[in-house]
């Protein structure tokens, strides 16, 4: 084989293959011999065994181990082994193996996006939106067992003192809830709406690293079971925000959070990487940065905060398995570490995770408000500036979590200062939104009125954030219910309903079919109104004096206690007529809704939906923005069907036309 | 505008949108003011029972003052928006192509930098002048109430109770917080095993206990009455019983129970470990074994072993 000093193509995703050993395409495997879950299953089970064997055979006589009769080193070992083994099983490593090898990858993204049928959404596959859709029933399924276990805590707190669940249990519980959701949640829009969408809206025809990116789905399934599986160990008794010495030195449950989130971190950085990459790179010829759309400027920014901060969650999660398993002291005060150390390190990445939360939300309702005000969005670079203010700042904060515990006194103020100053850009939304709303001409469509409920939630949501940077009201309001409610008004709120509007406006062009919109608008009802109802109240049992994460309450706090209960039994019932509308409409009905039922200038909106593989059959070039509305002569969003000497040119040289035009197609 | 609706008035009749907005927020926002501060005000948590908490008391209603009218602006342009500017049926135009506007931009950002950097100013001030305004502020405090000597009182905290020393009075050890009105109160907080933190909800006092760390907080008592005391940090299975109900009473009172009480646990207090700002936990649950094996379990100056209290 002659080395090629001038390759005749650009290189192909999967390596270039060399002339006279292409791939031939045979009849293809059966589903059962080709990676998918089953055999991800099979390793995940086979690692685990290697892992915990191997840990056993290390550690089983070190001190700590004897005395307390549990194997922490084996736990880990098999949980990490595992997830290697499910990641081996479903294929992950094979085309990076084969390449090693010197030897031809079989696969590449568009002859895997050639492919139909289900069972492609059971494998390692290639096309961005398959992962999209794996990982959208991934994360409702994900925020449903969350769900879950939160009504497990309010059925716990109807009465102070008739106890459903024993104390340990119930400190489990919580742990498992609130880890579930900070966890998952944080890739809950960028995974499925982010890498579904970020292409198609930036008019290209693949994203930059769809191994990366289908790698990043398939580590939730394995941080999910990994967490979910601490149940069985007893659950961890120190909630999400795993305060050491506490969760060193806590039994086997605190295992499987610390090994859970390092997974989750890890999905979080591979996630942000190829986005990131992919917006930069691979946006079409005339999508200039100020023509990006808010949701992708979202996608973005969002993409870096996890990209900086995920890394040293990731750093914390091994400190203290290591701390937990072989003696390190990183945060043992008495043999030299410190407590502070974990807190400070968890909310380096704990404070720039809630506005990984935030932001997205943000970029759906940009993106959901031109489009149901028939008006551009008012105030684009406002809004890119305050997503951009936001990350930046959300780095300087942290410490605001930290105000009680007794760091050094003149670091509050500074970072009173800060976590003020934030709201400032976190701010601009509000502007943008009530510029979009002046003489527009509001539809008031299950999408627009998710995107109404999220300004509505947020505003309470934010303006409470404002009561807790304040350093004294804080230490009246630190540990309590207030603390709650605010972050379940800026996440639940504000996230969720994003997402929910998100889903709506977006799942024609994803299935090609329309969800009940009639369905939809007894959702959106009953989930405001209950959403409201539950945890409004909360920021009063707070500034009564009821603390966070506790079983019992003073009796004077029941009838208020009892009132958030139901409501969020209820509150529940509503996301179950999300559930039922989503299956039946995908399932049963499956009305279908081609084209552009939104009227809507962006790109997405320009294909077939569901779109083709490749997503468009030539690159577009992109002539205006997405959110000309209003104006008659505002050119269309993009031309198409661009002639092929138009891009040539744009790449530079006669001559390269065909290549190019070859590699585009 | 054409000539034909110059003619006919039409444009004319645009209403000033923008006034009439005001003019519905304005008595809103006064009069959601009126009642933050006048009715609701007095009543704020955490109350005036101590300095610490009234100054809060203070901060939350200023906050309360100023985010009221901000939500009340938002909430009325966005029913006024929606009752306005909703889409007709049959009106399939779409709105006017306003991408920016930079003067309102402008404002908008000044106005809510102005505000929030109000508050900074104000929140710092409010947090140095009542001597930190009842947060622990770790083991070298810089903001010290003045006026003479303040009372120590150290709380331990362990898995799961609050224990208090009393160094100024020969170091005895007891569950009951007393505490006398009109004095400065000085908490120096540790704990002997996981971080806890010492929440005194009527003083507004909230330090975190971390073990082998001292965390100093600040208050002085100006009322007598009832403190509800519990642990804002989650430390394990029994967290939500780490309550205590404290007292706040007149100074010779609080002499007289200070007097009596370090006669009557004399005998324990020789037996604990000598009075310090933190303690080796391992020392201490030695110490927790030789009491239980003299017979001596329970605070009033023992040590808990994990397995109390019992489940509720």
């Amino acid at each position: 084989m002659a080395i090629d000093l001038q390759p005749d193509k650009p290189q192909q995703p999967g390596g270039h293959v060399p002339s006279g050993r292409e791939p031939q395409p045979g009849a293809p495997r059966a589903w059962w011999g080709r990676p998918a879950i089953h055999t991800g299953i099979a390793g995940a089970v086979l690692g685990y065994f290697v892992g915990h064997w191997l840990g056993n055979l290390i550690a089983s006589n070190y001190q700590q181990v004897q005395n307390s009769g549990q194997n922490d080193f084996a736990i880990i070992l098999g949980y990490v082994l595992g997830t290697i083994g499910w990641l081996a099983g479903l294929g992950v490593f094979n085309d990076l193996l084969r390449q090693m090898a010197g030897r031809p990858v079989h696969a590449d993204a568009e002859a895997q996006a050639a492919a139909a049928g289900t069972a492609r959404f059971f494998r390692y596959s290639l096309d961005h939106k398959v992962v999209g859709i794996q990982y959208l029933v991934g994360m409702i399924g994900y925020f449903l067992t969350g769900g879950l276990l939160a009504l497990a805590i309010r059925t716990e707190l109807l009465s102070p003192s008739y106890h459903v669940f024993s104390s340990a249990t119930y400190t489990a519980i919580v742990g498992e809830h609130g880890t579930m959701m900070m966890m998952m949640m944080s890739s809950v829009i960028l995974g499925p709406l982010g890498n579904y969408l970020v292409p198609l809206m930036i008019g290209s025809k693949r994203m930059a690293f769809p191994r990366i990116e289908a790698l990043s789905f398939w580590l939730t399934p394995a941080a999910y079971l990994v967490l979910l599986s601490g149940l069985m160990f007893g659950g961890f008794p120190f909630g999400w925000t795993g305060y050491a010495p506490l969760s060193i030195e806590a039994t086997q449950g605190a295992d499987s959070y610390a090994v859970a989130f390092g997974i989750m971190g890890i999905s979080l950085i591979l996630l942000a990487f190829n986005l990131i990459v992919t917006i930069t790179c691979y946006r079409a010829p005339g999508m200039r940065w100020s023509r990006l759309p808010i949701f992708v400027w979202s996608n973005l920014t969002t993409g870096f905060l996890m990209l900086l901060a995920a890394p040293v969650l990731v750093g914390a999660m091994y400190m203290m398995i290591t701390d937990r398993t072989v003696q390190t002291a990183f945060f043992t005060d008495d043999l030299g570490g410190s407590s502070y150390l974990w807190q400070n390190l968890f909310w380096f990445f704990g404070h720039p995770e809630v506005y990984i939360l935030a932001l997205p939300g943000f970029g759906i309702v940009c993106e959901i408000l031109p489009v149901f005000c028939r008006k551009p969005l008012f105030g684009y670079r406002v809004a890119a500036a305050g997503m951009v203010g936001v990350t930046l700042l959300s780095f300087f904060v942290w410490q605001h979590h930290l105000f009680d515990s007794g760091i050094d006194p003149d670091m509050r103020p500074v970072f009173m200062l800060t976590t003020e100053l934030i709201s400032i850009p976190t701010g601009f939304i509000f502007l943008v939104a009530i510029g979009t709303f002046w003489k527009a001409k509001i539809h008031f469509t299950v999408p627009m009125l998710f995107a109404l409920g999220f300004f509505f939630n947020f505003l309470i949501g934010g303006i409470s954030g404002v009561f807790l940077s304040d350093v004294p009201a804080d230490t009246t309001e630190h540990g309590t219910f207030f603390v709650m409610a605010h972050f379940h008004y800026t996440i639940m709120g504000g996230l969720i309903f994003a997402f929910m509007g998100g889903l709506y406006y977006w799942l024609p062009k994803i299935m090609g079919i329309r969800l009940s919109q009639r369905l939809g608008q007894i959702h959106f009802w009953t989930m405001f109104v209950f959403f409201n109802s539950t945890f409004l109240p909360l920021f009063a049992v707070g500034m009564a004096g009821q603390p966070r994460r506790v079983y019992t309450y003073a009796q004077n706090l029941t009838t208020l206690n009892d009132w958030v209960s139901i409501s969020s039994f209820l509150l529940g019932g509503s996301i179950l007529i999300f559930v039922i509308n989503f299956v039946y409409s995908t399932v049963i009905a499956r009305v279908p809704e081609q084209g552009n039922p939104w009227r809507s200038r962006g790109l997405e909106w320009q294909v077939s939906s569901p779109p083709g593989p490749g997503n468009f059959d030539r690159v577009p070039v992109v002539l205006s923005g997405p959110y000309e509305y209003g104006s008659k002569d505002a050119p269309p969003v993009a031309d198409l069907d661009p002639p092929l000497g138009v891009l040539s040119e744009a790449y530079g040289g006669a001559g390269a036309g065909a290549d190019v035009a070859e590699v585009q197609r | 505008m054409t000539p034909a609706d110059a003619v006919a008035g039409t444009q004319r009749r645009e209403p000033n949108h923008g006034m009439r907005i005001f003019l519905i927020w304005l008595p809103i926002a006064l009069a959601a003011d009126l009642i933050i501060w006048f009715v609701w005000g007095p009543h704020m948590p955490p109350g005036d029972m101590s300095s610490s908490a009234r100054s809060q008391q203070f901060d939350i209603n200023v906050m309360a003052v100023m985010a009221a009218p901000v939500m009340a602006f938002v909430l009325t342009y966005g029913v006024y928006a929606l009752v306005v500017w909703r889409h007709r049926a049959g009106d399939e135009e779409d709105g006017p192509p306003i991408h920016g506007n930079t003067r309102i931009a402008v404002t908008w950002i000044s106005v809510t930098s102005a505000i929030v950097l109000g508050l900074a100013v104000f929140g710092t001030v409010e947090l140095v002048a009542p001597a930190g305004a009842g947060a622990g502020e770790g083991n070298t405090p810089i903001w010290k109430p003045g006026g003479g000597a303040a009372l120590q009182v150290q709380v331990i905290a362990q898995q799961w109770r609050f224990t208090y020393r009393y160094p100024q009075f020969g170091g005895f050890e007891t569950t009951s917080l007393v505490l006398p009105v009109g004095e400065n109160v000085q908490f120096d907080v540790t704990s002997l095993d996981v971080v806890h933190s010492f929440w005194a909800y009527q003083l507004g006092v909230k330090a975190d206990a971390n073990p082998g760390v001292n965390n100093v907080a600040f208050t002085k008592p100006e009322h007598t009455g009832a403190i509800q005391v519990r642990c804002a940090e989650l430390c394990g299975l029994w967290h939500a019983d780490m309550t205590t109900v404290g007292t706040v009473v007149s100074t010779p009172a609080f002499s007289s129970w200070a007097a009596s009480t370090r006669v009557q646990l004399a005998a324990l207090t020789r037996n604990l470990p000598p009075y310090s700002l933190t303690y080796d936990p391992n020392s201490v649950s030695q110490l927790g074994k030789a009491f239980q094996q003299a017979g001596l379990t329970g605070a009033g100056g023992g040590y808990y072993g994990p397995q109390y209290p019992v489940q509720p």
